[in-house]
């Protein structure tokens, strides 16, 4: 039985949603940021690494996150499991900038 | 993994492989539906970093050669309806292939 991102011929999985939209500002940074961390000048983590981070996501979430959702949360997870940052610094963060949002 | 030797090619063009079918834990690139599934070297890529290593913070060494095989529509849809002539290229690593 193949995991939940490996969905080539999924029995009635419907046709593919081949729908443009317009990138969002977060989504063009969480790009950005992929980027810039797999560098070959910073090195942070591979694209291998994203790819499994993506893979271990609970197959709920994964049905549920968009496509850059799951990224980013991929990225926070590395970032975590890498000692680069901690939950702690995270949830702090993003409470500053949605108290700076008010 | 089989370590492959990157310098030296297993496989040719033309030659006949079957993917092996491996209920293998961690991040893989073969997807599943090819597993288990015979067809015919395309083109032989040449050798790259094992994405196997490579997601867990490894080096991805020794290279391992990369391999783009065709497979026949039909040997890999079964319900396929129609006989089809189209085929399915996918790229796959030398330690997941056997000769068929």
């Amino acid at each position: 039985m193949p995991r939940v991102h490996d969905r080539g011929g999924w029995p009635g999985a419907g046709p593919i949603d081949k729908a443009e939209h317009e990138p969002s500002m977060w989504e063009k940074r969480t790009d950005a940021l992929l980027v810039l961390l797999t560098s070959p000048e910073k090195r942070v983590m591979r694209v291998d690494e994203l790819r499994r981070a993506i893979e271990s996501l609970e197959p709920r979430a994964y049905e549920t996150m968009s496509y850059y959702e799951r990224w980013i949360t991929a990225i926070e997870a590395l970032m975590i499991e890498k000692g680069i940052l901690t939950h702690e610094e995270i949830d702090a963060r993003v409470k500053e900038l949605n108290e700076r949002g008010r | 993994m089989s370590g492959a030797d990157s310098a030296r090619p297993r496989f040719k063009r033309g030659d006949a492989v079957r993917v092996r079918a491996a209920e293998k834990p961690g991040h893989i690139r073969t997807p599943w539906y090819i597993q288990g599934k015979t067809g015919a070297v395309e083109k032989v890529h040449g050798a790259f970093r094992n994405p196997e290593s490579l997601a867990y913070g490894g080096d991805g060494l020794p290279k391992p050669c990369l391999y783009l095989v065709r497979f026949a529509h039909a040997d890999v849809w079964k319900p396929a309806g129609r006989a089809s002539r189209d085929a399915i290229l996918v790229d796959v690593y030398e330690h997941w292939l056997e000769p068929a």
